[in-house]
């Protein structure tokens, strides 16, 4: 026991240093602005200002920027599983010719950064005239090869008698793949939703270049644009953090295992 | 026997297939275009040849920037690893909590980037903040974080009587504040796979180790690190090309963006900034050229190492 004792003290000192920042964000949130700008400052707030809440909601079109990032996941995440399943379907079970060479290019493609499609995809966008429109925000990303990989990995691990016994059915390849496959790819499609949800939410960089209108910004666009509107008004900046990161952390609570497993085989974000 | 082609595979990878055409595979060809065009939204587009990596070349910006990128990553990337691991190191032991550090370590990584920095920002103040309030109860001067460009070897070497400018001077103490915010948020995803390689030890090279008498450093040392290094060489790889992307701490943090004095700016940042904010768009490819050499040779690090592992296994 004594000899686990620093371990202890460290996972501790640990843990209160991961916290600080949540905690920080939360008790400055419910702080009046005197109080947040006492200093040295006072851990807790004097008063319970839950009223920073509705005001920094109210402040910029808060439901707006919510209501469009959940279009976008949505939208990009039902068509990454469209895409991804017939894609993965194709490259693991079918025999076509080019199909191995098709899949080794679609792989390549992952190992472009993002930094460099930027300035080329905003050309594209604007001459498609998408600027500014969900189509900019959803469709490019639509496709994600390294679901493709993860469906393709899991469809070969299935029994090649399954496929013979729904052909004899006279099941053609689209049924075989919505009424026998998926069904039984049902860890795998969560572990791409998942990664999907958790993406679209925090993504900024891609909202920030396609979107310009006030009625476009996303979840994280329109929080950075609050930011620098009420750059001093922490109290307000805090709440603002606090409801728009709340979602994902109770989401998180739920599906931890889930998240820590798509994060680790797909890579981080961004 | 001839196999039997399929032909309808066409039409089920068509989907995804017709959406990296045009959206992966044609965006790097106009951008390889790009970059011989003085390209701005409005106006003609000239053909400059290769005007845009000629100013590259001479762009003290472009190299500041790319100086900077490097500080951020020869700091973050490794304090993150080593915490990591750490901390990886003394959850892989039947401990009580060991579920809920690792929940609570985790947790930034689902944090959106920008909240954090919002919040960050906050704690950096340098008038009203907890880091320099935390400072003052020890006696501590407080430092202006964001705030402060002056370099940090700079600043060590200082009392020697050695003055180092450019970009010996180190990363900024600007930089620093955000590099300890990435190591914060980095931490927790590190962790997860260094301690799914921990796990992979095999429990009978601790025996051995403990019935040759090594203690937990000499085991950590010759046990533990030999078989987790590639666990560290892929972290390494990946954590670095993720650094090397940073965009949005500066975009949300450093007034003005990339300030104090431009030792905030990395390189994604200044991409970003002449690609759209200055509308140089030409330009930005000659600098996402960069970017795109530097991170396949990264890349090329990652794949080269790994097939060699797989040779020796």
């Amino acid at each position: 026991m004594n000899r686990k004792l620093p371990i202890h003290v460290f996972l501790v000192l640990g843990a209160f240093w991961m916290l600080l920042p949540f905690f920080w964000m939360v008790t400055t949130s419910l702080k009046t602005q005197m109080d947040a700008l006492r200093f040295p400052p006072s851990i807790f707030p004097h008063a319970l200002m839950f009223v920073n809440y509705l005001e920094a909601f109210k402040q910029v079109d808060f439901s707006r920027y919510f209501l469009n990032t959940i279009i976008m996941t949505l939208g990009t995440t039902v068509l990454v599983f469209i895409t991804s399943a017939l894609a993965a379907y194709a490259f693991a079970r079918l025999r076509f010719w080019g199909r191995d060479l098709l899949f080794t290019l679609f792989l390549a493609m992952m190992m472009v950064p993002i930094p460099v499609y930027l300035a080329p995809s905003y050309v594209i966008l604007s001459r498609l005239g998408w600027i500014d429109t969900f189509l900019a925000l959803i469709i490019p990303w639509s496709v994600n090869v390294f679901s493709i990989f993860l469906l393709r990995q899991h469809f070969k691990t299935l029994p090649q008698e399954l496929f013979d016994a729904a052909r004899i059915d006279g099941l053609n390849h689209l049924q075989i793949l919505t009424r026998i496959v998926v069904p039984l790819s049902k860890a795998v499609l969560v572990t791409i939703g998942i990664f999907q949800i958790v993406s679209n939410w925090n993504a900024f960089l891609w909202p920030l270049i396609v979107t310009h209108s006030d009625a476009m910004r996303t979840i994280q666009t329109g929080l950075a644009y609050f930011t620098q509107a009420e750059s001093t008004n922490y109290p307000l900046l805090c709440a603002a953090a606090t409801f728009t990161t709340a979602p994902l952390i109770i989401l998180y609570f739920f599906v931890q295992r889930q998240i820590m497993e798509s994060y680790a085989r797909t890579g981080i974000k961004e | 026997m001839r196999r039997r082609q399929d032909l309808s595979g066409y039409l089920f990878i068509l989907p995804a297939l017709a959406i990296i055409i045009l959206f992966r595979f044609y965006p790097i060809l106009q951008a390889v275009r790009m970059s011989f065009y003085k390209w701005g939204m409005a106006g003609p587009l000239y053909t400059v040849g290769l005007k845009n990596f000629e100013r590259l070349f001479i762009d003290t910006k472009f190299y500041q920037s790319l100086g900077n990128t490097f500080w951020y990553v020869v700091f973050a990337v490794p304090l993150t690893i080593i915490f990591s691991i750490l901390f990886a190191q003394m959850l892989n032991q039947k401990i009580p909590g060991r579920g809920f550090y690792r929940t609570i370590y985790y947790l930034p990584v689902v944090t959106s980037i920008v909240a954090i920095s919002v919040v960050w920002k906050w704690i950096f103040n340098p008038d009203r903040g907890v880091f320099n309030a935390l400072f003052g109860i020890f006696g501590i001067e407080g430092l202006k974080w964001l705030n402060d460009s002056r370099g940090i070897i700079e600043i060590l070497l200082a009392p020697l009587g050695i003055t180092a400018s450019g970009f010996f001077s180190g990363p900024s103490i600007a930089l620093c504040a955000l590099i300890i915010m990435a190591v914060w948020h980095n931490t927790g995803y590190c962790l997860i796979i260094a301690l799914a390689g921990l796990q992979n030890v095999p429990e009978q090279y601790y025996e051995a180790a403990r019935i040759d008498g090594a203690g937990p450093w000499k085991t950590f040392r010759h046990v533990t690190l030999p078989l987790i290094s590639p666990t560290i060489f892929y972290l390494m790889i990946t954590q670095s090309i993720f650094a090397f992307n940073t965009f949005t701490p500066i975009y949300v943090m450093t007034q003005p963006p990339g300030g104090p004095l431009g030792t905030t700016n990395l390189v994604v940042f200044y991409l970003y900034e002449q690609a759209f904010r200055l509308w140089n768009l030409g330009y930005a490819n000659a600098i996402a050229f960069v970017i795109f050499t530097i991170i396949f040779i990264l890349t090329q690090f990652q794949k080269r190492f790994i097939e060699r592992r797989v040779h020796y296994e």
